[in-house]
């Protein structure tokens, strides 16, 4: 078995997501120092608040401001903090009531050691420098020992509210593509293709990855393919892609390799667009240190037969 | 809902489940790779073959390897010609087997093939969990899945239901099996703190595999099994995601699930939880009103082995497994997604009379 091949995989976006009347007035609220909460028909306090009802799923609109101070209902300290997490030093989580609310808002509660906090104890908002309307505007908790705040019923109106957030998100993988697909890399670079022949219906697939979709078994027996093929589709790509460095038009095609049952694709070079036909013979064009085929030029035999390759269209 | 609510409609079991092991990591394997040997097992201890099974279901999650669509490409394991009646489920297998039964009762197929697999080996579990959370007011804090389950165990704590010595035990018991599927076995470390009050024996081993079940109607099931499992009924229910709504100290949604299962109508011998953390199988405990006279995870359930999205199905499957061999009459099977038990499926299984 050859070495397992790893590479790095990172899967960032930034979500870009509206925000409904409460959302937003909650949002700017943190934005201003001011947490709101919303009233359910039930009379009880949601912070963080909603736009429905958790119980009826009715739309509840109706404010208040509650406390920046808060109760502990449960908590965890967390050792060691990871990338994303609102304190670098270890902290606690905490569930906190704020003053006014009937339910718990989860943050940070920046405290000396999982000794100095407990569940019911007394903390209060730790405001960001830089707040944009956002959750991360509470930097943290942290310990409070004054008295409770008041409550007072609030309009939830700000100047130039925040209508949305952009949530950045990335997660990082090591990505194995398994053993069939190792096998298949592996051999591109000393620049032969090999595919992998299925038990039980004999179709060569390239690339291979290790099942044969009809069947449903295990492909096992590798098979070298090519390197000459024929063009069995195309098409012309008269718009350039970002980050790619080839002029258009340009044709792409489907390209049967000699031996293999499933066609694979790349780009036809060495002829002008408008000459290349189904049927055409083909070969790789190796760039130095490149990794697998440039693309495909043609060879110069007569073009294949169609019966040749119709059952690969 | 239990198969009483829907008299008039076919009985359904579980006919065959398999497992692969759970293992650390599988890099020398795609995901079709990995699922493929369970495929073939569980199809081959019916005889069917894929061209006859009438319905096919599965469950992955994209995230968990960070490749999209990957449930397409496992398909290439099941061999989709001719062209199957297919469907698939972003969560748990335990899910795609309630589609399945449903897609049973109907009437559509007489046989299902429910399938599931994860590998949490290529990212980093506990932060990928984040992304399942509130977008506006949680994900943004990136609480990893340690953490929620944590303050669920410090609430648990506080109200005086469990200590950390209870929880010590719960994990101990659930590594003390025989099951050579699963990934921790015998005695294992209690551990440090991963996040106070869960230590590393508190919480489930991060691993990759797979799971697989085939459901039967009537007399099929009959003809495939020598003794039925026949699911005599099966409910799902989903709480608020907000952590703070909710009371983290007990499971309304298990129960009600449960209940509509039917689960408190007659005495159970055996459950299959699906409790991730320690601190939950004391949440489950009380919400399912299980009691010392039932077997609870003969499997280890997902402390001793926590493939991601197979967990579930895989506690339908050794419950049902269990009847299979004579070992149990009536089980419940529960399984779980989101944090701190947020949504819960529940199944009653029964064997016929020996």
């Amino acid at each position: 078995m050859p070495e397992v091949l790893k590479a790095p995989l990172v899967v960032e976006f930034p979500f870009t997501r509206s925000l409904g009347p409460v959302q937003s007035a909650f949002l700017t609220g943190l934005r201003e120092r001011v947490v709101l909460g919303v009233k359910t028909g039930d009379g009880r306090t949601l912070v963080p608040p909603v736009e429905y009802d958790p119980v009826t799923a009715e739309e509840i609109r109706d404010l208040v401001h509650v406390g920046s101070t808060g109760t502990v209902t449960t908590w965890a300290w967390n050792p060691e903090p990871r990338r994303g997490q609102p304190l670098t030093a270890p902290f606690a989580w905490a569930l906190v009531r704020l003053d006014g609310a009937d339910t718990a808002l989860l943050h940070a509660l920046d405290a000396p050691g999982p000794d100095a906090v407990h569940t019911g104890m007394r903390v209060r908002i730790r405001w960001a420098e830089k707040r944009s309307g956002a959750i991360t505007d509470i930097a943290c908790f942290e310990p409070y020992d004054g008295d409770d705040a008041e409550v007072t019923v609030h309009a939830g109106e700000f100047q130039d509210p925040v209508i949305g957030i952009v949530a950045p998100a990335r997660l990082d993988y090591t990505y194995s593509p398994g053993r069939a697909q190792s096998a298949y890399i592996h051999a591109l670079s000393d620049r032969r293709t090999v595919g992998e022949r299925c038990p039980s219906c004999r179709k060569v697939y390239v690339p291979p990855r290790g099942a044969c979709p009809t069947c449903g078994v295990a492909t096992a027996e590798q098979v070298e393919v090519g390197p000459r093929g024929t063009v069995t589709t195309y098409c012309i790509v008269n718009i350039k892609a970002k980050n790619l460095d080839i002029e258009v038009p340009y044709v792409y095609a489907h390209i049967a390799l000699d031996g293999a049952d499933l066609t694979l694709h790349g780009r036809i070079g060495g002829i002008p667009y408008g000459q290349v036909r189904m049927g055409l013979r083909v070969e790789p064009v190796w760039t130095e240190g490149g990794r697998y085929p440039d693309h495909y030029r043609p060879t110069g035999e007569p073009d294949a037969d169609y019966d040749t390759y119709r059952e690969l269209l | 809902m239990t198969s009483e609510d829907v008299s008039g409609l076919r009985d359904v079991a579980v006919v065959a489940f398999a497992q692969s092991d759970t293992l650390r990591t599988t890099e020398e394997q795609s995901e079709v790779e990995m699922l493929m040997p369970v495929l073939h097992d569980v199809l081959g201890q019916t005889g069917l073959r894929t061209a006859d099974i009438g319905f096919t279901c599965s469950g992955s999650c994209d995230y968990l390897a960070g490749r999209a669509f990957s449930f397409t490409l496992a398909l290439d394991g099941v061999g989709a010609w001719p062209p199957l009646s297919e469907s698939h489920v972003e969560t748990d297998g335990a899910w795609a087997l309630y589609e399945a039964w449903t897609k049973l009762l109907t009437g559509d197929a007489d046989t299902a093939l429910v399938y599931s697999y994860g590998k949490s080996s290529p990212g980093s579990l506990r932060d990928v969990l984040t992304r399942q959370l509130d977008p506006y007011y949680v994900a943004p804090l990136w609480p990893d899945s340690v953490a929620l389950a944590a303050l669920q165990a410090q609430a648990l704590i506080d109200a005086g239901e469990t200590d950390e010595p209870a929880l010590a035990g719960i994990a101990a018991r659930s590594r003390e099996i025989a099951n050579p599927r699963a990934q921790l076995r015998g005695s294992v470390p209690h551990g440090d703190y991963v996040v106070r009050p869960l230590r590393t024996g508190d919480c489930p081993p991060i691993g990759d595999g797979a799971a697989a079940v085939i459901l039967a109607a009537g007399d099929r099931a009959r003809e495939l099994c020598s003794r039925p499992a026949w699911i005599r009924g099966i409910d799902h229910r989903i709480e608020a995601h907000s952590l703070g709504v909710r009371d983290l100290t007990d499971s309304p949604s298990a129960r009600l699930a449960a209940e509509r299962a039917g689960a408190f109508e007659r005495p159970l011998d055996t459950a299959e939880l699906h409790a991730p953390f320690t601190a939950q199988e004391v949440v489950l405990r009380k919400a399912l009103r299980l009691d010392d006279s039932v077997r609870i995870n003969p499997s280890g359930g997902a402390l001793a082995a926590n493939p991601m999205m197979a967990a579930g199905l895989a506690r339908i499957g050794e419950a049902a497994a269990r009847i299979h061999r004579g070992e149990s009459d009536r089980a419940l099977a529960h399984a779980t997604s989101g944090p701190c038990l947020q949504q819960n499926l529940v199944a009653v299984l029964e064997g016929d009379p020996r």
